[in-house]
């Protein structure tokens, strides 16, 4: 692979993380538990699809054949192109199974800005630094919602616990490096995820102690292929809705 | 001495504006808190067709735009269940009446999108009927009524732009997408229409409304307003309006339009619309599986009160 192809591959793989949970939340919107939530979850996603459109948008400068805006880049590729992590694209399922899935992985996602703002890649920096305020705002929120729904009532607590028990071995995914992003790392573009892993195990751990949910028991499996382009099955389905207009009716304007 | 009732009138006719705590006769304050409530579950209600386009939206610009969008009528909704507050309501109440179906909202909803023309033609088209109507309530006599609508009426004309937007480019592209826009048209011009609620002949709040400046023109007024500056917009679309008797008018220099169909218009307030009984289960839907999320968090915030109170 010649330099800036790597290159690519490597934003997509961030990119890609905002782009289907940003798409996730937009599923949110207008039947949110109540109005200040429904605007809460759009404004995260807001944010997730604004990240997205500057990766892309960099992505496609890069020139690499059949990517040439930010729309090829997000419409026209096939779900296993795609390199998102398995958390992000798990159903929003109810409130529980959302709030835990957005607090999983902004712990990790704003651990891994903090060290893209040190990127030798500047606009990978700058998209970083502007990202992670943005980002500390959702760890705040969905830590904030872990918290009240785990120590809430008897109903809110079992479904919290349920949540974390089915997407807990979707949580070090990202952490999990691939060849691609260990070459990135070493070269001072890239985050050595590996080094999050503490940090992170340390950041969530904290806030499920407060939530008063249990992890003892939990299998401390790590599901993984995301990153390699092998997802759940929910994947194919959220392109379906995502790229239709594309796919239906190509090469036009919008 | 002058009654309460005639010091109101004389501040409504000295354009003084009325404040939460005022005196004011009930029936102005039932009338309000009916068009307020209206409004904001109309808000609200008016997610779920935009809504239907979020995760189809053609590309990554159009979703962004459209989500912000959408998300924006909630924070209207907000502000106007806060307004009607001000007015005695709660808004748990209000919400609970849109649900059970005996509050009412804009009919206009009750369509479906069926298109991402449809995404346009609602911006241009129920985005600037609802403009016409919101601009005159930026001058309503209720304050925090017309100070809620001087920030919507802003962001509102914004959407507006954006869905003409959308229209024009969808006119100006290939020959698939110029039919698509035409017949968005089609479908939402009437309903457009209609928006502006019954003829003056028809319509029994309106003469009382105009006395206590709530309203300040009258439904037709507005409508014909609508229709004069809507024919010109689709002439710059080149788009055709669905309807065989607009001409324009020497005399009156205004357009002449064909007529509504108030059957339809009845029928669709009645809960007969193509989506009257898919919006209300939406919002039912959303209500209820929320139910337990909205407990924990009063339990939670209960139980911190508690945790305060012991350490005082």
């Amino acid at each position: 692979m010649r330099k800036k192809e790597k290159l690519f591959h490597y934003i997509l793989g961030i990119g890609d993380n905002s782009l289907i949970l940003g798409h996730r939340l937009s599923e949110w919107c207008g039947h949110g538990p109540a109005l200040e939530i429904d605007m809460a979850l759009s404004n995260i996603a807001l944010d997730l699809l604004g990240q997205t459109r500057s990766y892309f948008q960099y992505a496609a400068t890069l020139g690499i054949a059949q990517f040439e805006t930010e729309d090829d880049v997000a419409y026209l590729r096939d779900a296993r192109n795609f390199k998102n992590v398995l958390l992000v694209e798990q159903p929003n399922d109810d409130f529980a199974h959302t709030i835990v899935r957005q607090f999983l992985f902004d712990a990790y996602h704003y651990l891994f800005l903090e060290k893209l703002r040190e990127s030798k890649d500047k606009t990978l920096r700058a998209i970083a630094e502007k990202s992670i305020k943005e980002v500390a705002y959702h760890f705040r929120f969905s830590s904030q919602w872990v918290i009240r729904l785990g120590d809430g009532t008897e109903e809110s607590h079992q479904r919290m616990q349920t949540a974390l028990d089915n997407l807990w071995r979707y949580r070090h995914e990202a952490m999990e490096m691939t060849d691609l992003e260990k070459e990135m790392a070493e070269k001072g573009i890239g985050v050595n995820l590996e080094e999050l892993k503490q940090a992170y195990n340390q950041k969530i751990g904290e806030v499920l102690v407060e939530a008063t949910l249990n992890v003892v028991n939990l299998d401390t499996w790590t599901q993984k292929g995301g990153k390699e382009g092998k997802h759940s099955e929910h994947l194919g389905f959220i392109l379906a809705e995502l790229q239709w207009m594309q796919r239906t009716y190509p090469n036009m304007q919008w | 001495m002058r009654t309460q009732e005639e010091i109101f009138q004389a501040k409504i006719d000295a354009e003084i504006k009325i404040e939460p705590k005022d005196w004011m006769p009930e029936k102005y304050r039932k009338t309000l808190i009916r068009q307020i409530s209206q409004h904001a579950h109309s808000e609200i209600v008016g997610m779920l067709p935009e809504g239907n386009w979020l995760t189809r939206a053609p590309n990554l610009r159009r979703k962004v735009a459209l989500l912000a969008k959408v998300q924006d009528e909630a924070g209207h909704g907000l502000y106007l269940y806060s307004a009607a507050e001000t007015l005695g309501a709660e808004r748990d109440q209000l919400t609970r009446d849109l649900l059970s179906g005996k509050a009412k909202y804009s009919s206009i909803f009750n369509y479906p999108t069926l298109t991402w023309a449809d995404i346009g033609a609602i911006g241009w088209l129920v985005d600037g009927a609802a403009i016409m109507n919101q601009v005159m309530l930026c001058r309503t006599s209720y304050g925090p009524y017309a100070r809620a609508m001087v920030r919507i009426c802003k962001e509102e004309s914004f959407h507006q732009r954006q869905g003409y937007e959308i229209m024009l480019t969808l006119a100006n592209g290939t020959p698939e997408q110029k039919e698509m826009a035409q017949d968005a048209l089609n479908r939402w011009w009437w309903p457009s229409l209609m928006m502006f609620g019954p003829s003056d002949k028809e319509s029994t709040n309106t003469a009382q409304s105009v006395k206590w400046k709530i309203k300040r023109k009258t439904n037709d007024e507005l409508r014909q307003q609508f229709v004069d500056i809507s024919v010109e917009q689709a002439e710059f679309l080149d788009l055709k309006i669905p309807d065989p008797q607009l001409k324009w008018n020497k005399k009156t220099n205004h357009y002449d339009f064909g007529p509504i169909d108030w059957d339809e218009f009845w029928s669709v307030v009645k809960g007969n619309g193509p989506c009257n009984k898919q919006r209300l289960k939406d919002r039912n839907k959303a209500y209820d599986e929320g139910t337990w999320v909205r407990e924990a968090a009063m339990a939670y915030a209960e139980k911190q009160d508690a945790k305060k109170e012991k350490a005082a």
